[in-house]
């Protein structure tokens, strides 16, 4: 097992990127800071499902490619069945010897948006996880389909603007609660599934090592702030992520087996949600007065999921 | 700088100046293949010396994308890596845990790494792109005195 040392920066950064750049994301995308990041954790050979998305569409662009391994496009409910067939045939081709190299480390991971996560390719992920194939699922949420032009998934948070759940007169946007994915594949007895954020990055590169490494399906929800559906300016792609995290709006945390929850990354100043809502304009008609019950119950959601995830830490169960 | 951006055949072509063709010719399924040879142990061999094939990104630019480009000045710079690490192009050359410089053909100015750069002042910084390097860096601004509280 080799794998690439992420004592700190400086080191990391000594790797040799397998990820190239002149795809189409747009500037700013936290998409390909995720993607280069999970390249990079590791030095074994990869195998990368992607389905259709942001980052299939940007990175695949006939006659171009960004991927330097073996990567396949697939339709977009079918990442996490792509990657649990080629794991399906790299066993039998190991058990009956006729690989070229079997001692090689090869890793299978599978990329969605929060799209194919969360609505379309569900019963995918979770049959692929049911049948244990020994793959990692990161999940990009970006909370919309930025990719078709924003429309609501089930990951868009409670007050979201997007195209399909408008904010005006009648409505405050999204009026339903965004879906918790981690705790339901964590109900899969998955071995290992946790929630990360670009921003932090040794925390999410430890969790990118932690999942390659653990034998079985693992799943990773990873905060991908879009600036083009969030709308805000590209160069703020990290301050966001950091508000996001420091808001406690996106907790970083892992759930081993299924039922032991670790807090990874506990803010100092945990900020209120209205600094996370002003800064981008898919809230900003939150800050009406009429719609100041929704801010209310985003705070009141976050610190009841806060209190929740701290008490089942303590418990171990 | 230059010694790493070896290819000579990097960035010379425009992205979407193919001709295009009709429905009926288009094949469906295709393989593309990242390098000119068979590679193994792609995560062993350091960008400069890959064999990278005309169907590779890395062969392309989107240079074109930027209304304004990030200045590097290496007198400033602490070799953090913070750049490196958020950079969404895989746009900031670092070798041997040294920083550089930015590579242009990938680079669409989003300015990520001036952001994330926390130098006093920072060591990099967003121009115009028909800006000159050098009348940049003699533009650079003076390190800023903490406020007294």
């Amino acid at each position: 097992m080799a794998i690439t040392s992420i004592k700190n920066l400086k080191e990391f950064s000594t790797v040799n990127e397998r990820f190239e750049g002149a795809h189409l994301l747009c500037p700013g995308c936290a998409h390909s800071m995720i993607v280069r990041e999970l390249m990079n954790a590791t030095d074994d050979n990869l195998v990368i499902a992607t389905n259709t998305g942001c980052l299939e569409v940007s990175t695949a662009v006939y006659p171009y490619t960004s991927w330097d391994t073996s990567w396949i496009h697939i339709g977009f409910e079918n990442a996490a069945t792509a990657a649990a067939g080629a794991e399906a045939m790299y066993k039998a081709r190991k058990r009956k010897g006729t690989l070229k190299d079997p001692d090689a480390p090869v890793k299978f991971v599978a990329f969605g948006g929060d799209g194919s996560t969360y609505d379309i390719g569900f019963q995918w992920l979770s049959g692929a996880v049911e049948r244990g194939h020994d793959f990692t699922y990161i999940c990009l949420d970006n909370e919309n389909y930025a990719n078709t032009g924003g429309q609501r998934s089930s990951a868009t948070p409670i007050g979201a603007h997007t195209t399909t759940a408008q904010a005006g007169r009648v409505s405050y946007g999204k009026k339903q609660k965004k879906k918790d994915m981690v705790a339901i594949m964590a109900a899969h007895g998955a071995p290992y599934v946790a929630q990360l954020a670009p921003n932090k990055w040794k925390i999410m590169a430890k969790g990118f090592q932690k999942a390659l490494e653990t034998e079985g399906p693992c799943f990773i929800n990873t905060v991908s702030a879009c600036t083009t559906e969030w709308k805000f300016d590209p160069k703020d792609t990290i301050h966001i992520t950091d508000l996001a995290t420091d808001t406690l709006m996106f907790p970083i945390y892992e759930i081993i087996d299924g039922h032991e929850l670790n807090i990874l990354y506990r803010p100092k100043n945990v900020l209120p949600v209205e600094e996370y809502l002003a800064a981008q304009g898919r809230y900003k008609h939150l800050f009406k007065p009429e719609n100041k019950h929704v801010i209310e119950k985003i705070q009141k959601d976050i610190n009841d999921f806060w209190e929740y995830l701290q008490r089942r830490e303590e418990a171990r169960v | 700088m230059k010694g790493v951006l070896a290819t000579d055949r990097r960035g010379v072509r425009e992205l979407g100046a193919e001709e295009l063709v009709g429905w009926d010719e288009v094949t469906q399924g295709v393989v593309l293949n990242s390098f000119d040879i068979e590679l193994e142990n792609v995560a062993h061999i350091p960008p400069e010396e890959r064999p990278y094939s005309d169907f590779n990104s890395y062969t392309a630019t989107v240079a074109s994308w930027r209304v304004i480009k990030p200045v590097y000045n290496r007198d400033i710079c602490i070799d953090c890596q913070n750049c490196w690490v958020w950079c969404p192009d895989t746009s900031i050359i670092s070798r041997d845990k040294q920083m550089l410089g930015i590579d242009y053909d990938h680079c669409k100015g989003c300015g990520v790494c001036v952001e994330v750069c926390p130098t006093n002042p920072k060591s990099l910084l967003m121009f115009a792109e028909a800006e000159d390097p050098e009348a940049a860096l003699a533009k650079w601004p003076e390190k800023k005195k903490k406020e007294k509280k």
